[in-house]
């Protein structure tokens, strides 16, 4: 481009000259569309805070749409205590760290194997997970609510003796639904790990379970802190399996108890918007403290490697 | 995305050896990797896949769930002509299963695609927008379906007072009535796919490749020109996951509609439906596995869409 005579490179200059205009005006639009976009977007979220911060008679006598007068954490406290909270979110707890914690263990075992060896079976293998996880919920839960009226357990796991309505029913149906994904993206983690490392360690005659355990699983750690994450927020969240699968009112994981509370502060809107934020306060944890990881995690699950 | 491994092409001499590995695993391998591979299959074929299949077998039968299983009759299709001739809230289901993934398709898809392309031009203060766009993702559907009740409200909600139809005369009942409430809870629907949907876009544009814009902007294209023939071309992997996460959330759509009304009056959908005749007094299981199969059939095709591609790039690494 060296042999431009002085007349194509003004024309050039001046390309570039309104190309940057251009940008600049790029730019501010760019910001308003975002400023605007986020206002909208978080004005529920503002709204519901609010709303749980004033007092009922206040927003009673004026109406929500008001000036504050006073702001107060009172709803906050009422709703924990009268809908006893604390016993919801340990059912959460007591159904969610299991299933987080069998799910990741499941699948890095499953993946160390697709992605570690070359055996016919490892492509059905992959689409029997995978597959698995994408399949609606309510396409499995006919069947599965007849299994767990059917399927006797010992007391000390389910104090009815069924999977139907326990912990570990929901802990079991989590687990599996969410293996598959797991699988998924580990297995392709696993792939980008240069192989270089196996054969160093067979040489070294390690076994199999070394070569998992004390060789694949400690360089897995992003993949897996990521997927913890997100499994625990999806977990966490979960509704419809609670929903179909417990019928007694207080075994309910605190998502899917929303409904009581619904009911119970139906004609008292701001203690209703204090007890839902407080359902939102692990995921806000998570959303502060390990969002780069909830991210990452959805990254590794929608891209390969 | 495109494989970030460095395409291990496996060449003859290298499978050979592999496979002979394989042979001289030592038995105690074998035990420990039959069982690594095995409890978990088991537990999916099990939980998942028999369940799957159940349904479409059940779907032919006629069983209320009670007597055990030799209670079960076969009764042919008539739980499929039953549910399309003359149960009431299935048509109306299916319509607004599929207006979901209208508005998911067309609306909620593009916008988190949008957001993602205008917040990858790393703007100042882009980290800050991105965050929080993203926050409903976080939350749970049911806490959305409660956070929103608090916008729809008749009498108190921000919208009716901000828009001045909160007195008894103007009331606009945005979740009661079957004809808006449908909209109204999409765009809650909506309110949390589109910021997901971005995440994911975004993460797909920060691995583009820069000098394929810069590229591009030296042969003079615009940004417009930039983004649709070189950067969304490029994305295709990326863009399938989008498509079949699209359609895969728009058919499994339940806790929002059901935390709102139960999934009553203009909010059925077959996700109800199906939960509907199955937990309650009267089991209707057979009936309620057809409908069951008729999200089967929707959904087998995004999941087999997103399993082609995956073979497909699994076959070029």
């Amino acid at each position: 481009m060296t042999a431009a005579t002085p007349v194509i490179d003004r024309a050039a200059s001046q390309a570039v000259a309104t190309r940057a205009q251009k940008v600049s005006a790029g730019r501010v639009g760019a910001h308003a569309f975002l400023a605007i976009a986020t206002l909208l977007w978080i004005t529920p979220i503002v709204w519901a805070i609010y709303t749980s911060l004033r007092p009922y008679n206040e927003t009673s006598k004026y109406g929500y749409l008001s000036w504050p007068r006073h702001l107060t954490f009172k709803n906050f406290t009422t709703a924990w205590t009268q809908a006893d909270m604390i016993h919801y979110f340990w059912n959460s707890v007591m159904i969610t760290v299991p299933a987080v914690i069998l799910a990741l263990g499941f699948a890095s075992c499953v993946a160390f194997v697709v992605a570690r060896f070359n055996f016919w079976f490892n492509v059905p293998l992959l689409i029997i997970f995978t597959a698995g996880n994408l399949l609606p919920q309510q396409v499995v839960i006919t069947p599965l609510y007849r299994i767990y009226l059917t399927i006797h357990v010992p007391h000390a796991i389910s104090s009815n003796g069924l999977l139907y309505d326990s912990y570990a029913g929901l802990v079991v149906i989590n687990t599996a639904f969410q293996v598959g994904f797991c699988v998924f993206v580990l297995s392709n983690y696993m792939k980008t790990i240069p192989h270089e490392i196996k054969e160093a360690a067979l040489i070294d005659g390690a076994s199999v379970w070394t070569q998992f355990w004390k060789l694949t699983l400690p360089l897995c750690r992003p993949a897996l802190a990521a997927l913890a994450t997100l499994l625990t927020t999806w977990i966490y969240n979960d509704f419809f399996w609670a929903i179909a699968l417990i019928s007694t009112g207080n075994k309910r994981p605190i998502t899917s108890a929303l409904a009581n509370l619904q009911g119970q502060f139906f004609v008292n809107q701001n203690l209703l918007a204090a007890g839902a934020l407080i359902t939102a306060v692990p995921t806000l944890l998570v959303y502060v403290i390990l969002q780069r990881q909830f991210i990452a995690g959805l990254s590794l699950g929608s891209s390969k490697g | 995305m495109v494989s970030a491994n460095p395409a291990v092409v496996p060449s003859p001499v290298a499978r050979k050896r592999r496979r002979r590995r394989v042979r001289t695993l030592s038995a105690r391998d074998k035990v420990v990797l039959s069982f690594m591979v095995g409890i978990p299959l088991l537990g999916v074929l099990f939980f998942i896949w028999f369940p799957a299949v159940a349904t479409v077998l059940l779907s032919f039968t006629k069983w209320n769930g009670i007597g055990g299983l030799s209670a079960i009759h076969s009764d042919g299709v008539q739980n499929y002509v039953q549910a399309a001739t003359n149960y009431p809230p299935f048509w109306p289901a299916v319509r607004h299963n599929v207006l979901w993934l209208v508005v998911f398709l067309v609306l909620a898809t593009p916008l988190g695609m949008l957001f993602a392309v205008v917040l990858d031009r790393n703007l100042r203060g882009s980290r800050v927008y991105q965050s929080l766009l993203f926050l409903p993702v976080m939350l749970s559907l049911a806490l959305i379906g409660i956070i929103w009740e608090l916008i729809y409200s008749p009498n108190y909600g921000l919208l009716n007072n901000v828009i001045g139809r909160s007195g008894q005369h103007n009331l606009i009942d945005w979740l009661g009535n079957p004809n808006l409430n449908l909209w109204a809870v999409l765009v809650e629907a909506c309110w949390r796919q589109a910021p997901y949907v971005m995440v994911l876009y975004l993460a797909g544009l920060k691995a583009v490749d820069p000098s394929l814009r810069e590229a591009a902007l030296v042969d003079g294209a615009n940004a417009w020109q930039t983004f649709w023939r070189v950067v969304f071309p490029v994305l295709r992997p990326i863009n399938v996951v989008i498509l079949v996460i699209t359609v895969i959330e728009s058919l499994r759509a339940f806790d929002l509609v059901y935390i709102t009304n139960g999934g009553n009056n203009g909010l059925e959908l077959l996700s109800v439906l199906i939960t509907r005749n199955i937990v309650g007094q009267v089991s209707r299981i057979g009936f309620g596995s057809a409908l069951g199969v008729v999200l089967l059939v929707i959904s087998l095709v995004p999941i087999v869409t997103f399993l082609v591609m995956q073979l497909r790039q699994e076959k070029r690494t």
